[in-house]
């Protein structure tokens, strides 16, 4: 039993990381928008989404021209990349900024209004699949050779999308980290993140900048809508609620507002959740299935938030002087 | 250089500036006296576009200003050292001065301002590495102003800088002042520390509750009984 256990914990963490990723490019754009509005984006989830539906667009109409399936992947991502991008600036422009702009302070009505657009895309996405396709449930086709499996140590096994995705996921982290740090850019987002005011008094239009902050979120979080298909094949305009609702605790459980810590929050939560998962029902025999994953995700969630209320890498409060 | 004509300022209902013209002309140090509230800050925060007067006129090198959004003003070449130093802190030293020159692209230009603000803030040079929070509160003054500075403005706007500093760096940071205004740089300097403003500015303006109530050059208003009484302490 125990042997069966720890046999299987390779393969587990391999699952859980590969989930991680996922989550961790849709944390990463709920976290950059708190950043610089302090606004739960709660419409990044259809970003999301979105970006999964422009994948299989791209799979349905440039498939069939592109024989290498790793090129497709590629095409794939950078069309989401670009489809989810735009939507998320279309969102901050059409339904946060006028209410910016109106200088109301109640933080209620950017959250509700998020919900709406919400919804919105989730009905517009299935309005259109449905005039288009006449259908709205739909499936990433698999290919022999994403498929193909690769022995790695330890009698793991690794299939060649999951490659794919851990190296895209990696190499977006750190083209991230790049340009959060080092460009003129990435010190224009911080500045507006930790204090918008001033930073317009240096020649910042803080408009601009939070117009590209949604746009490199809503860029990962189309790239991340790719993955997900890849991963797990089924999407529909609703396949977002759930990994949102995941990315938002992988946010939160980082520390709202600090990319990294979204980074290592997605990581920690597929990881846990899919850990939690599996051992639950080898260790129950089934009596606690895999479907109860979601219940040791949250309530890691809510003993962090107990313990370490900022999240893991968060600031306490009180550091604005 | 820059002119303000009859500007009303409001924030809600309280009517903070009631009709305030001033001038500044090109490498003047001109300051603006006056107690807590007397809306000495807020004549600043109209000039850079952080708040939209009411009424009335300000003119930057005879083109209207007001209505301009604040990173519009900033591009016009107006800094504005604010009230509180307002710091990044999670910004390093360095990119807090780095976001200073934010307008300017060549990299050539910003390395060469930045030379100039650490040769006049050695201590900054020290500390380049550090988070602005971490600094120490002079420390954080030098910062501020530094990074105004690093916008190489036409005209910097200063709001207290003194603040909260010990007496030997605010004698330190008035030499700075004087220096930069030998190098020709104009200055508009809201003090509450009246008696050095008044000894290192060319013209002064006294402001009461929201209205300008003497005007001239500085060393006349030092010796000005009313002034005198008021914000000198006497003699």
């Amino acid at each position: 039993m125990s042997d069966a256990l720890i046999e299987l914990l390779p393969s587990v963490l391999l699952e859980g990381l590969l989930l991680g990723c996922v989550y961790a490019m849709i944390a990463l754009g709920y976290t950059m928008v708190y950043g610089v509005l302090g606004l739960i984006n709660f419409a990044h989830s259809e970003v999301f989404m979105v970006g999964a539906v422009a994948g299989i667009e791209v799979y349905r109409y440039v498939g069939p021209h592109i024989d290498n399936p790793y090129a497709l992947a590629v095409v794939a991502m950078l069309v989401a990349a670009g489809v989810s991008g735009g939507l998320a600036v279309a969102i901050e422009r059409l339904a946060y900024r006028p209410l910016r702009k109106r200088g109301s302070t109640n933080r209620l009505v950017p959250l509700i209004t998020a919900i709406g657009v919400s919804f919105f895309l989730q009905d517009f996405v299935r309005l259109i699949e449905g005039l288009w396709h006449g259908e709205f449930y739909m499936n990433y086709p698999a290919d022999a050779r994403m498929e193909a499996v690769h022995e790695l140590p330890l009698g793991m096994t690794i299939q060649t999308k999951s490659i794919i995705v851990i190296v895209v996921t990696a190499a977006m982290l750190l083209g991230l980290d790049h340009l959060v740090r080092r460009t003129r850019l990435g010190k224009a987002i911080r500045a507006v993140a930790q204090d918008l005011q001033t930073a317009s008094l240096m020649g910042i239009d803080p408009d601009r900048i939070i117009a590209r902050t949604f746009l490199i979120g809503g860029a990962l979080g189309g790239v991340a809508g790719v993955m997900f298909g890849l991963l797990y094949s089924q999407i529909n305009p609703f396949v977002g609620f759930v990994p949102g609702v995941k990315a938002f605790t992988a946010a939160v459980l980082g520390g709202i507002g600090n990319i990294y810590g979204a980074m290592l929050g997605g990581l920690v939560l597929g990881t846990v959740e899919t850990l939690g998962g599996t051992y639950l029902f080898f260790l129950t025999e089934g009596a606690i299935g895999n479907e109860y994953k979601d219940v040791v995700a949250f309530l890691i969630l809510v003993l962090l938030l107990l313990f370490r209320p900022q999240g893991l890498l968060g600031r306490t409060q009180g550091d604005k002087v | 250089m820059l002119e303000l004509r009859d500007v009303h300022a409001c924030y809600g209902h309280i009517h903070a500036l009631k009709g305030v013209t001033i001038h500044v002309q090109e490498g003047e140090i001109v300051t603006l006296i006056g107690s807590n509230g007397a809306g000495k800050s807020t004549t600043l925060r109209c000039i850079s576009g952080l708040l939209a007067p009411r009424s009335g006129e300000i003119l930057w090198r005879g083109q209207p200003i007001h209505g301009l959004k604040p990173f519009e003003v900033a591009a016009l070449g107006i800094g504005h050292s604010p009230e509180g130093r307002r710091i990044f802190p999670r910004l390093s030293v360095e990119e807090n001065l780095e976001i200073g020159a934010y307008l300017e692209r060549d990299a050539a230009v910003i390395a060469r301002r930045k030379t100039d603000v650490f040769s006049l803030f050695p201590r900054l040079a020290e500390r380049r590495k550090q988070d602005g929070g971490t600094l120490s509160g002079g420390e954080q003054q030098m910062l501020a102003i530094g990074r105004a500075l690093m916008q190489n403005p036409s005209l910097l706007l200063l709001d207290e800088p003194t603040l909260g500093l010990a007496p030997v760096l605010v004698e330190n940071l008035f030499e700075t002042l004087q220096t930069l205004h030998r190098a020709g740089k104009t200055i508009l300097l809201v003090e509450q520390n009246a008696w050095h403003a008044l000894h290192i500015a060319q013209r002064a303006y006294v402001l009461q509750t929201g209205s300008i109530t003497h005007q001239g050059i500085a060393k006349e208003i030092a010796d000005d009984p009313e002034v005198k009484q008021a914000y000198l302490g006497g003699d």
